[in-house]
């Protein structure tokens, strides 16, 4: 029985302790909004956030989390970040297939809780492990900064 | 600006962005089996025997046997089998495919299945190929009497490589046989391609076969044709299992042994008689693969566009796409256009280089204008803006005077620009608008005034949900929320046609005008109505002759500019690109936003396919970077902020003035970056990718002559 805290609940899971967190997380939660795109790490759809910092959930083992803090966009859509976000990416349209969009979504969050005013190369540099094969990424690096500059004090 | 082009929130933003919207892998019917492919493992081979291991109560093995229909996917020749035969002919097709409750399980049956092969000597290499597939050849004036009356003339040969579409959402399907018909859901561009594939492998009516959309993570075509096939192989299952059943492929499965780019090799012949360009004699070669798929319509609008944006009088073009036991190359983004622009575009700079004269001044002399004919002997109707484009990128990049500079330059690292010209065909290729896809739509008025559109047009990510109901609210003068579009069913939608050949939003929105128009001249409010329109082919069009290849191959074209500027290490070989800009005449933008994703998108896969998207198959035949960590995609330290403008050009014959817009920024980044590099290093490249590995041993040849001559 491994326990952890997923998007602020205390959870358990009876899986096998070598088993991809991306499995539990789709499977055992349904958690859908966690993307499998390769399943090696390189694509990063299937990011989560673990104790603060960005993951793929593809190379995490669930025994690695017992007893930390993992965020998935179900639990970070329902803050005031996520619709500060929201907002920034719905005004420049930078959602398209959107499948890379959850795990890019918290890759932003990760960007903006490190430099609540991130210089352009860091936001690049931040979702430089997430791969979007639609948008050429100049939407999305001009909605983070949108919502760094509307988004004061929320970081 | 036009006020349909003042963007808005799109339709899907809000499912998307928060995780709720649900892909093929989210959806777990109940008592669902889960299958896996069994792949080949040799590019030729005849299957002697396959050796099963006994198999735990509720799994089972699916294969050519249990096909009901047709063990054939309907394509367009329809010479894909569902399940191999007696032999295989390239590495990864579908032998047969297990399916069970669990999938650990049924990967552990795929590994004790042997398959006995007797091994053939496979064609890999399309130059050695003796099947040709298709062969389209087509002539305007003598290029015989120019080529022998040239003064000059110079041949190249150019060479372009697989790209592989790296969609985020790897191919899936579910097929559930419940309720007495099959219902086949999952990732697709096309959903009544997958309908008719379907009915045909289970020999049923199409009564018998419902087809859904699921949101779709990305397709640029990789999805057009390939679902078809995965689709035939789960119903098949589904049938046998009688349960649902989901296959969803593996990343570097998905990447091995589904369609991407055609590899091409085109040689030029250009005759030049006292500097003039007096001809050009083409040959297109493209490598399909062991299946027909969609290479003969690649192959055609590849040789279409083999003469790029020039007037050449005397103009020869004969193009095979030939039989090789490589994994079947289908649609990707550009379709068969790129390749043919790389050549054409890099052989006027040669040519330029060769006579002495600036690249730029040379392509401006020849560049075809409103009236000229086309290749094809169709005709430019509308007008052409190169002019201006050019113009335009010129005081945007200062490309001119750069161009000259940074011929002459010393040091470690070395500055070049280069730019390209190019367009793209709207429309599907030919007469297929007016004869094969004849496209319907409806629109469904409810009882509370809200308004349905109702076509079989996917958004894979392209924007079409939001611009389609943009284009209905605005005509009928209601609000934006009043208009709903949900993803196709084939039991819901008419066949308005496949999502393809940049001809959803120009054909199947403007038949969507029209019904808004209609709709609103009859509205009764608080009455259900049903508005339909059929597809007319406009009157100016000069009909399509495949035989002959002549008449207009479309309708009209989309126009771009591109130019990049990049950095080239001498001691590293490495590219940084410095800046990216494009200009796109894409008659009047159905929103700015949503068609400066797609240009920005569009502009970075080119510039992967022209630098770093390299794959290749090995000495047996099997694509050997089948992953993201050896098949490089550009990630967003890859490139600086792209630039993208749009000029204003309305096509009178789309909705709100409105030609098509997907494919067109994809067309001509290659030679705009090749160009670039050649500003930079001084020599002539011939291929693409061209990666930093190309660089060094260009370097290097550069410096043992350099040093055997000094």
């Amino acid at each position: 029985m491994i326990q952890f805290i997923l998007n602020g609940q205390e959870v358990s899971s009876t899986a096998k302790a070598n088993v991809r967190l991306l499995d539990v997380l789709r499977q055992e939660f349904a958690l859908t909004g966690v993307k499998c795109g390769c399943r090696e790490g390189e694509c990063g759809a299937c990011s989560v956030i673990l104790d603060g910092r960005l993951v793929n959930s593809c190379m995490v083992a669930l025994g690695h989390v017992a007893g930390s803090t993992v965020m998935t966009i179900e639990g970070y859509r329902a803050t005031a970040r996520f619709a500060a976000l929201d907002k920034a990416y719905a005004a420049v349209s930078a959602v398209q297939c959107g499948f890379c969009i959850p795990g890019m979504l918290l890759a932003s969050e990760c960007i903006l809780a490190r430099n609540p005013r991130p210089a352009e190369a860091e936001i690049r540099a931040g979702i430089a492990g997430n791969l979007c094969r639609c948008t050429g990424y100049h939407a999305i690096v001009e909605a983070i900064g949108i919502a760094a500059r509307e988004g004061k004090g929320l970081w | 600006m036009e006020k349909i082009s003042e963007s808005t929130r799109k339709k899907d933003h809000a499912a998307k962005i928060s995780g709720r919207a649900l892909y093929v892998d989210d959806h777990v019917p109940d008592g669902m089996l889960c299958g896996k492919l069994l792949h080949s493992t040799r590019a030729k081979a005849r299957i002697a025997a396959v050796r099963l291991p006994s198999l735990p109560a509720g799994y089972l093995v699916v294969d050519r046997n249990d096909v009901p229909g047709i063990n054939r996917v309907h394509i367009v020749q329809d010479d894909t089998p569902v399940f191999a035969e007696a032999t295989v002919e390239y590495a990864g097709e579908p032998i047969l495919m297990v399916v069970g409750p669990v999938g650990t399980e049924v990967e552990r049956i795929l590994r004790a299945i042997v398959v006995v092969y007797e091994e053939q000597e496979p064609v890999l290499d399309m130059r050695q190929a003796d099947e040709v597939f298709f062969n389209y050849n087509y002539a305007q004036g003598d290029i015989d009497k120019a080529l022998a009356e040239a003064d000059l003339v110079l041949t190249e040969t150019f060479q372009t490589g697989y790209q592989e579409q790296a969609y985020l959402e790897t191919q899936g399907i579910i097929a559930d046989p419940r309720d007495g018909r099959m219902t086949v859901r999952g990732s697709m561009q096309c959903p009544y391609y997958v309908h008719g594939a379907v009915a045909k492998a289970l020999g049923c009516g199409a009564q018998a076969v419902r087809v859904v959309q699921d949101v779709t993570g990305g397709g640029f075509g990789g999805k057009e044709a390939f679902p078809s096939i995965l689709a035939c192989q789960v119903a098949v299952a589904a049938r046998k299992a009688n349960k649902p059943v989901k296959v969803i492929y593996g990343r570097r499965e998905d990447m091995a042994f589904t369609s991407k780019r055609h590899p091409s090799l085109c040689t030029y012949k250009v005759a030049i008689k006292h500097g003039e360009i007096t001809g050009m004699d083409i040959e297109v070669l493209y490598n399909s693969g062991a299946y027909t798929t969609l290479s003969p319509v690649v192959l055609q609008r590849g040789l279409i566009c083999a003469s790029g944006v020039y007037r050449i009088d005397n103009l020869r073009v004969a193009g095979r796409a030939v039989r090789t036991n490589t994994v079947p190359a289908g649609a990707y983004r550009g379709f068969g256009a790129p390749q043919t622009f790389f050549a054409a575009e890099m052989m006027m700079a040669h040519v330029a280089r060769e006579l002495g004269v600036d690249s730029l001044a040379l392509k401006e002399k020849y560049m075809v204008r409103q009236g000229d004919a086309t290749s094809t002997g169709g005709r430019y109707h509308f007008p052409v803006p190169l002019p201006a484009m050019i113009a335009r990128l010129d005081e945007l990049t200062g490309y001119r005077a750069k161009h000259r500079r940074y011929q002459a330059q010393t040091g470690r690292c070395r500055k070049g620009i280069g730019l390209s010209l190019f367009f793209h065909g709207c429309g599907f290729t030919g007469s297929g608008e007016r004869d094969y896809i004849k496209a319907v739509v409806q629109l469904r008025k409810n009882t509370d005034d809200t308004v349905e559109v109702l076509a079989s047009n996917t958004d894979i990510g392209q924007g079409l949900k939001t611009t389609f109901c943009k284009i209905v609210a605005d005509t009928l003068g209601i609000g934006f929320d009043r208009v709903y579009i949900d993803n196709p069913d084939t039991d819901r939608v008419p066949d308005s046609g496949p999502t393809v050949a940049s001809r959803s939003l120009m054909i199947v929105g403007g038949l969507l005008q029209r019904a808004a128009g209609k709709l609103k001249a009859g509205w009764r409010a608080g009455e259900e109505q049903v508005i339909e329109e059929h597809y007319v082919q406009p009157d100016f069009v000069i009909p399509f002759d495949l035989e002959k290849f002549t008449g207009d191959a479309y309708p009209t074209y989309s126009w771009s500019v591109n130019v990049i500027e990049l950095e080239v290490d001498r001691l590293t070989g490495t590219h940084k690109i410095i800046g990216a800009w494009g200009i796109y005449d894409v008659g009047v933008p159905i929103d700015l936003n949503i068609l400066h994703g797609q240009m920005q998108g569009g502009l970075l896969q080119g510039m992967g396919y022209a630098s770093m998207e390299q794959m290749e198959y090995n000495a047996k035949g099997l694509i050997r970077n089948n992953s993201y960590s050896d098949y490089i995609v550009p990630t967003a330290m890859d490139v600086p902020p792209l630039v993208t403008e749009f000029i204003n050009n309305p096509y009178p014959y789309g909705p709100y003035g409105a030609k098509g817009a997907g494919e067109l920024p994809v067309v001509g980044v290659a030679p705009a970056y090749i160009a670039a590099l050649e500003n930079a290093l001084g020599v002539k490249i011939n291929k693409i990718p061209f990666t930093p590995e190309d660089t060094m041993r260009v370097l290097q040849e550069v410096e043992h002559n350099d040093s055997i001559h000094s």
